[in-house]
């Protein structure tokens, strides 16, 4: 597979069939990243980890990945470890671990860091995380669970529930759904609803979206539950988000009559009861696998796609 | 009955004319020129009827002619503005401002958050979103900058 970019930076790069090659990739590094099966496509290759931000499920299936195809990982789990702490800047950082590997993964809480060390280094750089602003490897991942579990990405109705408003992950993915023939919901109370703007660039793709702060009007439709957490800190009243908190809480028993699949980007705190974990609607922490199968198909075509 | 006596504005010898400036733009026109000064003379007209535009504004600046980089900014606020070159009351040179479809090293982005905003050497960058009224996309955080966070910047 040969990406049409060299590097991963926000999912609004990656056209449809970018995707599709890049999840179709995906299943065939599963039965690798699930151990049966050996690969050694990267066996010299190095990638360059630079978490300036603690990232666990992240970092780790990066570094999985990497190894899972032959390759090594160097780099740091936060800021404190590197030299940014004697204050070095990106840029001298970033020049100079490009020498030593063949790719980057980075992660910085500054949004557009990514794309700004995509234009100092030659090698391929992948955003880990900016800020608040992309994460294209996460809803790489979503979309890979949703055609992994259910079989198609098109035809599907996706019910994106929480936070809407902050959550970066809901707005990349909403970007992504929307260059397939789906059906988007948005449930969130009236203060945390996709924002305008987000909705207007859907509205111009054409894009017909149900809003609701009712989860009842779309558990008997949905066939995905894509659940983000609301945050205490977005209201000032404690017992207006206690009410809030309760009317999007997630258990086995609102689910009883669902077909839904629920899907999470974890970490999740409370806002999924845990008697859900074990039934067949939960399906969060094989969603956080399927990052390794994923991040694989894009090292792969990054560092190495002539194999 | 007596004609009503009208005020002629003076053709000017050296300078620069503005016209087809979106209407009420034309104070924040000369502020990105850095004008009114002491030493130039300026006449503006605002809300003056137009047949394309419906109603537009117009700067004459005596004595000086303006650069690029200035037309980059004005184009920002007015992408239909006209620019006439006048050198001894004739016109030497005539365009239109064009909107470029990168805005470089010209504006902040707006959010703090920016890679921009921090120490890094790096210039800001923005491309256009829409025209007309123009918005911007940064270039680094995908942050959208509208028109009056543009003007306010100019």
């Amino acid at each position: 597979m040969v990406l049409s970019q060299k590097d991963i930076i926000s999912i609004k790069d990656f056209s449809k069939k970018d995707i599709i090659e890049t999840l179709k990739l995906a299943e065939k590094m599963e039965p690798i990243a699930r151990s049966r099966e050996k690969c050694d496509v990267l066996s010299g290759k190095i990638l360059g980890a630079l978490f300036y931000e603690p990232s666990t499920r992240t970092r780790l299936s990066f570094e999985a990945a990497m190894q899972r195809l032959g390759g090594g990982v160097i780099g740091f789990a936060e800021a404190g470890v590197s030299s940014a702490t004697k204050g070095e800047n990106i840029n001298d950082t970033v020049r100079i671990v490009a020498e030593y590997t063949d790719a980057l993964v980075i992660r910085h809480d500054m949004e557009g860091t990514a794309r700004y060390v995509a234009g100092l280094v030659d090698i391929p750089v992948i955003n880990a995380g900016d800020g608040a602003g992309q994460h294209p490897t996460q809803t790489l991942l979503d979309l890979y669970t949703m055609q992994r579990l259910l079989g198609e990405i098109d035809e599907l109705h996706v019910a994106l529930v929480g936070d809407l408003k902050y959550g970066r992950t809901v707005h990349s993915l909403a970007y992504a759904l929307a260059k397939f023939d789906v059906k988007m919901s948005f449930v969130a109370p009236k203060e945390l609803q996709m924002p305008d703007e987000i909705l207007h660039d859907l509205s111009s793709l054409g894009i017909n979206v149900n809003e609701t702060d009712d989860i009842h009007d779309v558990l008997n439709y949905a066939d995905v539950l894509y659940v983000t957490r609301i945050q205490k800190e977005r209201f000032p009243d404690p017992q207006e988000y206690s009410k809030i908190k309760g009317a999007y809480l997630i258990n086995a028993k609102l689910l009883e009559n669902s077909h839904a699949i629920v899907m999470h980007p974890l970490p999740r705190v409370d806002e999924i009861s845990h008697d859900v974990d074990n039934t067949p609607y939960g399906k969060y922490f094989e969603q956080a696998f399927y990052g390794v199968p994923v991040r694989m198909a894009l090292l792969k075509s990054l560092i190495n796609n002539k194999i | 009955m007596k004609a009503p006596k009208e005020l002629k504005v003076k053709p000017i010898k050296n300078g620069t004319v503005i016209d087809h400036i979106k209407a009420n733009k034309a104070l924040s026109v000369l502020r990105i020129l850095g004008l009114p000064s002491q030493e130039t003379a300026v006449t503006i007209a605002m809300n003056v009827q137009s047949s394309q535009m419906g109603s537009k504004d117009i700067v004459k600046i005596e004595g000086r002619e303006i650069a690029p980089k200035e037309l980059d900014k004005i184009a920002l606020i007015a992408p239909k503005a006209t620019i006439n070159i006048i050198r001894d009351y004739e016109i030497v040179d005539k365009g239109q401002v064009s909107l470029l479809d990168e805005i470089n090293n010209i504006l902040k982005c707006q959010n703090p958050n920016c890679i921009t905003n921090t120490q890094e050497p790096v210039i800001t960058r923005f491309h256009i979103t829409r025209k007309g009224q123009v918005t911007l996309r940064c270039y680094y955080c995908e942050r959208i900058m509208y028109e009056d966070e543009i003007e306010s910047q100019l």
